[in-house]
C-alpha cells in the first residue's frame, strides 16, 4: 500500500470540512459540507473554487520545441501564438488516445498541464519522444487552481485586476505579493473562469484571499465531474482512452488544419495513418454522444444501450444526475446509425430498460469568455 | 454527527426499523446512510405485495456520485411503499427518520426484530467504520 500524496492546500481542505477520497494517487477533496449538488448549482450561479494541484503541470523547453510536440500529437503547436492554449491530446500508433492535456505558447517555452493518472506516462512519452534537445520539467513545486462561474470575473477583478484583460483560452503571467501567477482563461465547468499556477509555498494564502470573497465557495471532485458532464467535456480514462479514436470521439476539432490531408505539416504523429483517414471516409464503427434519460434514475458508465428494435448499439462511459439539467445525463458511444440527435434509445438498468435520449452537448448553455 | 433515535432498531446495512407491535414495521435508512450518500436523487423500491428475503436487496437510493443498495433488515411482505420519494427523493436527505419512510412490511418472523441492533449497537456500529 503505497501512501496518497497531498496537495499544497491539503490542510486547507481539511480546515474546510471535506471529505476526501484518493484520486490518482493523491488525498483529495470529493466534496465539502455543502455537499456536491449544492457546490454544483453554487458554481453555476456564482463561483468555485477548485484545488486541481494533482494535474501534471510540464514545461517543454527547445528551440524545436513545437515542431518535436507535433511528432507525438495532432494539433497545430507551430502556430499556436504566444500567450494562447490550445486542446490536444497524444495519440497511440493504432489511432487511440494517450491522453488530454492542454498547451500554452508561454513564450520561450510550451506549457502543459496533463491528467494526473497519465503524468508518469506523458513524462516518459515527452522525454522520449522529443528528443534530447528538448528539455522536460514537472513543475511539481507549483499548485494549481481553478476558480470558475459567473462571478469569477468579478473577483479577480479584486484579487489580480490584470487576469481579467484574458479572453478565453489566453493564458498570462503576473506577479502577485512578489509571487509568479500564471493564468489561463479555461476550465473545466462550462463557465467563465480562471486556471491558476502558483508556488506550493504560496497556494494556500491565495486559496484564502479567493476564499474571502462571498461569492467563492471550495469545491470538490464530486462536483466537478458533474460540472465537467454537463458541459459535455471528456473525462480520460472513461469517455477518451486508448481504445477511442479521435473521430469516434467527436474531437475532430481538435486536429490542427495543418495536420490533416493536404495541410502544411500533414500527419506525422502516431496513429496518423488511421486517424488520417478516418478523417476522410468517417467510417468509425461507433460515435460519442450525449444522452438525457426521461425518467430519473441516473445511468451510470459501464451501462448497456439497446435500440428501439431491442439490438446492443452502445455503451455509457460516463453517466450521472446532472443537478443543472434536473435530469440523469451520459456520453456514450454508440453505433453512428444511432447517434442522430433525437434517437432513442434505451439503457439496461437493473434488469429494465430505462428510455434516453440522443441529446445535444454541452447539455448546458457554456459562458465561455469572448470579449 | 448523526442522529440515532433511541426507540428504532438498525441493521448493518444502515437501515432503521420501526416496530408497530402488531406484526408490521417501517423501514428507512438512516440519518449516518443519507449523510454517506450526499444528495439523493432517485429512489427506487419494489412493489406493494411483493415478498423480501432477510439480507436481499429491495431497492435502490442514489446520489448524484453513486448508486446504494437497499438490504431487507426483515424478511415479509410489502405493505406499503412511500410512492412521494419518486418525486422528492431529496426528502431523504432532509427527513430520514420522518416523511422520508421507505416502506411498511408484513414481518413473517416477529423474533427477528428483537436480533436486530439496538441504537447502543447501532452508535458503536458506525463509530467503528
Amino acid at each position: 500500500m503505497c501512501s496518497l500524496k497531498r496537495t499544497a492546500l491539503y490542510d486547507l481542505h481539511r480546515e474546510l470540512g471535506a471529505k476526501f477520497v484518493p484520486f490518482a494517487g493523491y488525498d483529495m477533496p470529493v466534496q465539502y459540507p455543502m455537499g456536491v449538488k449544492g457546490e454544483h448549482l453554487h458554481t453555476r450561479a456564482q463561483c468555485g473554487l477548485f484545488d486541481v494541484s494533482h494535474m501534471g503541470q510540464v514545461e517543454v523547453r527547445g528551440e524545436q520545441a513545437a515542431e518535436r510536440l507535433e511528432t507525438l500529437a495532432p494539433a497545430n503547436f507551430v502556430g499556436l501564438a504566444e500567450g494562447h492554449q490550445r486542446y490536444a491530446f497524444f495519440t497511440t500508433e493504432e489511432g487511440g488516445i494517450y491522453d488530454d492535456f492542454m498547451t500554452v505558447n508561454a513564450g520561450d517555452h510550451l506549457y502543459l498541464v496533463v491528467n494526473a493518472a497519465c503524468k508518469e506516462q506523458d513524462l516518459a512519452l515527452l522525454r522520449t519522444g522529443l528528443g534530447g534537445d528538448v528539455e522536460v520539467t514537472l513543475r511539481d513545486d507549483r499548485a494549481l487552481l481553478a476558480l470558475q462561474g459567473p462571478a469569477a470575473h468579478a473577483v479577480m477583478l479584486k484579487v489580480l485586476p490584470e487576469a481579467t484583460q484574458l479572453l478565453f483560452m489566453q493564458h498570462g503571467r503576473y506577479q502577485h505579493e512578489g509571487h509568479d501567477i500564471w493564468v489561463s482563461r479555461s476550465g473545466y465547468t462550462g463557465e467563465d473562469g480562471f486556471e491558476l499556477s502558483l508556488p506550493n509555498e504560496y497556494a494556500e494564502r491565495f486559496a484564502r484571499l479567493l476564499l474571502e470573497h462571498p461569492e467563492v465557495e471550495p469545491i470538490g471532485l464530486g462536483a466537478r465531474d458533474s460540472l465537467r458532464l454537463e458541459a459535455g467535456l471528456c473525462l480520460y480514462g472513461n469517455d477518451i482512452t486508448q481504445t477511442t479514436d479521435p473521430v469516434a470521439a467527436d474531437l475532430i476539432w481538435a486536429i490542427g488544419k495543418a495536420r490533416r490531408q493536404g495541410g502544411e505539416r500533414e500527419a506525422g504523429f502516431p496513429g496518423a495513418n488511421v486517424i488520417v483517414s478516418r478523417l476522410i471516409e468517417r467510417d468509425d464503427a461507433r460515435r460519442r454522444v450525449g444522452l438525457i434519460a426521461e425518467g430519473r434514475a441516473p445511468v451510470r458508465e459501464g451501462t448497456v444501450l439497446f435500440s428501439a428494435d431491442h439490438h446492443e448499439v452502445g455503451k455509457v462511459t460516463s453517466g450521472t444526475f446532472g443537478p443543472s439539467v434536473g435530469k440523469p445525463i451520459m456520453m456514450a458511444y454508440v453505433d453512428p446509425g444511432e447517434a442522430a440527435l433525437g434517437t432513442q434509445l434505451f439503457a439496461e438498468v437493473r434488469g429494465k430498460r430505462l428510455p434516453v435520449q440522443v441529446s445535444q452537448m454541452p447539455f448546458v448553455t457554456t459562458h465561455y469568455y469572448r470579449g | 454527527m448523526s442522529e440515532i433515535p433511541q426507540q428504532l432498531r438498525y441493521s448493518d446495512s444502515h437501515e432503521w426499523i420501526l416496530d408497530h407491535g402488531d406484526g408490521t414495521v417501517t423501514i428507512g435508512i438512516t440519518d449516518h446512510a443519507q449523510q454517506a450518500l450526499g444528495d439523493v436523487v432517485f429512489v427506487e423500491l419494489p412493489e406493494v405485495g411483493a415478498t423480501l428475503s432477510i439480507g436481499e436487496e429491495f431497492g435502490v437510493v442514489e446520489s448524484v456520485k453513486a448508486a446504494s443498495d437497499l438490504y431487507a433488515p426483515l424478511s415479509g411482505e410489502v405493505l406499503e411503499v412511500n410512492d412521494t420519494l419518486e418525486d422528492q427523493p431529496e426528502q431523504l436527505n432532509d427527513s430520514p427518520y420522518g416523511d422520508a419512510w421507505l416502506l411498511k412490511l408484513k414481518v413473517e418472523d416477529t423474533n427477528a426484530i428483537g436480533e436486530l441492533l439496538d441504537a447502543t449497537a447501532y452508535a458503536e456500529l458506525i463509530e467503528n467504520e
